[in-house]
C-alpha cells in the first residue's frame, strides 16, 4: 500500500496558512536523501534535478526530520498550532 | 485565568497526566496543559503497558480503564528473507503485579486524564505552549500566545521531541544514534478471527516480537500487539543506522508486512490509522540532567526509556519518573524552595527508584547489542541456517545435530560468536 493512501486514512486538520515545516532554500543534497530515508509518511521526495518535494500535509509530527538536520536544511521546525495537525483516533 | 499556579505540567501524556493525578492528590494546585484538543490526540505508542508501576497508584485500574488485552503471550521470531525461527512463551495464570496490556493511547489518555481530573487537577487541552518564562535564570511560567500563565514550578513531559526544553537549552538536542523511530499501523480485524487467528481467549493478547530481515538487517525489529479487535503493527529502527542505509522506511514496513511469516496473519485486515514516534533509545549515557531552577523533566523528555531488544519499556518508566516528580514536588512546595539544589531531590528520587536500575541494566546495550549488526544479520541467517538443515529430509542421509551445530559455528567465527554471545549476555 502506497504511503498517500495509509496517510489518506489518519484524521488531520489542515493548516493552509501556516506551513509548520519550511525547508530552507539551498540545502544540502546529502542530508535531504537522509529525510527522504527517514520521513515516517514518506513527505520528502527528491526530484530528478535534484531539488525538494516537501508536503506537510501528512506530517505525523514525530520531530525524526527536525533531529537529523539544523535551520540550514529546515528554516522552521515547529508543531502546528493548537486544532491543526494529526489527531490519532488509536494512538 | 491569570491566577498563579503551583505547578504547571507540559504534555498530557502517560507521565504528565499521572504527575498531575499524584500532585493533586497531594493538595497541590496543578494545571496540566496538553496541544492535542483530545488527551492521547497527539500520542502514539507501539502498545504494550507493563502494569507494575501504575498498579501502586491506581490499584486494580485495568478493570476500569479502556485497555486492550491482558498478554500472556510473548512470541520472538528472527527472521531471514524467507524463513522465521520463532519463540513462543505462554505466561501462566500470574500475579496482578507483573501483567501487561496492549494499549491504545488516543483510548488511554483520556481515561488517565480524567483520574487526574477526578482527583482535583486541571486540564486544557488544545493549548499549545509557546515558550517557557524565565526570570533571574528560573523557570517560572509558560508564555500561551499573548498569554502567560505563572507557577512556582513547571514540568516539562512532552515527549520524545522536546521542542521545550531544546528551545530553553535545558537539554541538548539529541544525538541521532540514541533515537530510534517508530512506525506503526492500526489494522481492523473482527475480534473472533483475531482471536482464531492468534490462539488467544478471554480478552488473553499476544505480544509478538521481530528481529533480523524485519528492517533489512539492521538495528532495530519489528512488533505486533493484538488489540480488542485491531492488530497493532510496526518497526522501530534506530535514527542513524536508518538515515545511512539504502531503504525508505515506509518501504522497509511494507517489506516486513510481506515476509511468508507475518502476511497470512494480516490477511483481509483493513488499515485505520497510520503513525508514527520518536524513541529515546540512548539509555543512562544519554540523558541530560532531568531538572533546573525552577523545572523538573519526566518522561519521554528526559530520556527515561530502554529498548532492551526483546522489550522497549517507557510508559511503566514514565510513570515511575511521575512518582519522583510529586515526591520532589511536595517536599519543594512546602519549603517554598525551587532552586536547583532543591529540585535536585528528584535525581535522588529516580536514583532510588526502579527506574533507574533498569536505566543502569541496560547500560551498555545502545553500544554493544544495537550497533552490532552481526546480531540482527548474521545470527538469524544461522539459527535460520540450522533449523533447516534439522527440519529438511531428503533422499541424503541427514548430519547429526553436533556436526550442524559445529559447522554454522565455524563458519561464523568461534572467537567472534564467543565474544558476541558473552557481550550481548553481559549487556542484557
Amino acid at each position: 500500500m502506497k504511503t498517500e493512501v495509509k496517510l489518506s486514512k489518519n484524521h488531520y486538520v489542515i493548516d493552509e496558512n501556516q506551513p509548520h515545516i519550511i525547508p530552507a532554500d539551498h540545502p544540502d543534497r546529502q542530508i535531504l536523501q537522509q529525510l527522504v530515508n527517514v520521513c515516517p509518511a514518506g513527505l520528502y521526495q527528491l526530484n530528478q534535478d535534484g531539488s525538494l518535494s516537501f508536503d506537510y500535509h501528512g506530517c505525523l509530527e514525530c520531530g525524526t526530520c527536525r533531529l537529523l538536520c539544523d535551520e540550514k536544511t529546515l528554516a522552521r521546525w515547529r508543531y502546528p498550532a493548537a486544532g491543526y495537525g494529526i489527531t490519532f483516533r488509536f494512538g | 485565568m491569570d491566577d498563579k499556579f503551583d505547578v504547571i505540567i507540559i504534555g498530557g501524556g502517560i507521565a504528565g497526566c499521572t504527575s498531575a493525578l499524584l500532585l493533586a492528590r497531594a493538595g497541590v494546585n496543578v494545571l496540566l496543559l496538553e496541544r492535542a484538543e483530545q488527551a492521547g490526540g497527539k500520542n502514539i505508542s507501539g502498545g504494550r503497558l507493563y502494569s507494575y508501576s501504575l498498579e501502586t497508584i491506581l490499584p486494580g485500574f485495568a478493570l476500569s480503564a479502556p485497555i486492550e488485552r491482558q498478554i500472556t503471550q510473548e512470541k520472538l521470531s528472527l527472521l531471514t528473507g524467507e524463513t522465521s525461527v520463532t519463540m513462543d512463551y505462554r505466561h501462566p495464570e500470574f500475579a496482578q503485579d507483573a501483567t501487561s496490556y496492549s494499549v491504545l493511547r488516543a483510548r488511554f489518555d483520556p481515561w488517565l486524564m480524567e483520574q487526574a481530573q477526578n482527583a482535583g487537577a486541571q486540564c486544557l487541552t488544545g493549548v499549545q505552549v509557546d515558550a517557557l518564562i524565565q526570570e533571574n535564570g528560573t523557570v517560572c511560567g509558560v508564555q500561551i500566545g499573548e498569554d502567560r500563565l505563572d507557577a512556582r514550578v513547571v514540568v516539562l513531559a512532552e515527549g520524545a521531541n522536546s521542542l521545550l526544553a531544546e528551545q530553553h537549552q535545558l537539554v541538548k538536542k539529541p544525538q541521532p544514534h540514541t533515537m530510534g523511530v517508530g512506525v506503526k499501523e492500526v489494522l481492523a480485524l473482527p475480534r473472533s478471527r483475531l482471536e482464531e487467528r492468534f490462539s488467544l481467549e478471554n480478552d488473553r493478547g499476544a505480544a509478538w516480537l521481530f528481529a533480523g530481515e524485519a528492517i533489512a538487517g539492521k538495528a532495530g525489529g519489528g512488533f505486533l500487539y493484538t488489540n480488542r479487535d485491531t492488530l497493532s503493527i510496526g518497526l522501530v529502527c534506530n535514527l542513524s543506522v536508518l538515515s545511512h542505509g539504502k531503504n525508505a522506511l515506509p518501504q522497509m514496513l511494507e517489506n516486513f508486512k510481506q515476509h511468508p511469516l507475518l502476511r497470512p496473519l494480516l490477511k483481509e485486515t483493513e488499515l485505520l490509522e497510520y503513525g508514527a514516534h520518536l524513541i529515546p533509545e540512548g539509555g543512562l549515557n544519554a540523558l541530560n540532567p532531568p531538572f533546573g531552577a525552577g523545572y523538573l523533566i519526566a518522561g519521554d523528555a528526559a530520556g527515561f526509556c530502554v529498548n532492551a531488544g526483546h522489550t522497549v519499556r517507557g510508559m511503566d518508566l514514565a510513570v515511575i519518573s511521575a512518582q519522583a516528580v510529586a515526591d520532589t514536588l511536595t517536599t519543594a512546595l512546602q519549603k517554598d524552595d525551587f532552586s536547583a539544589a532543591s529540585l535536585a531531590a528528584y535525581q535522588t528520587h529516580l536514583e532510588n527508584s526502579t527506574l533507574w536500575a533498569v536505566l543502569k541494566q541496560y547500560r551498555s546495550l545502545p553500544d554493544t547489542l544495537l550497533q552490532n549488526p552481526r546480531y540482527f544479520a548474521e545470527y538469524p541467517q544461522m539459527t535460520s541456517d540450522i533449523l533447516r538443515e534439522l527440519f529438511e529430509i531428503n533422499r541424503h542421509p541427514a548430519p547429526p545435530l553436533r556436526s550442524i551445530l559445529w559447522k554454522h559455528a565455524r563458519k561464523a567465527g568461534l572467537m567472534t560468536l564467543f565474544k558476541d554471545l558473552l557481550r550481548g549476555a553481559r549487556s542484557l
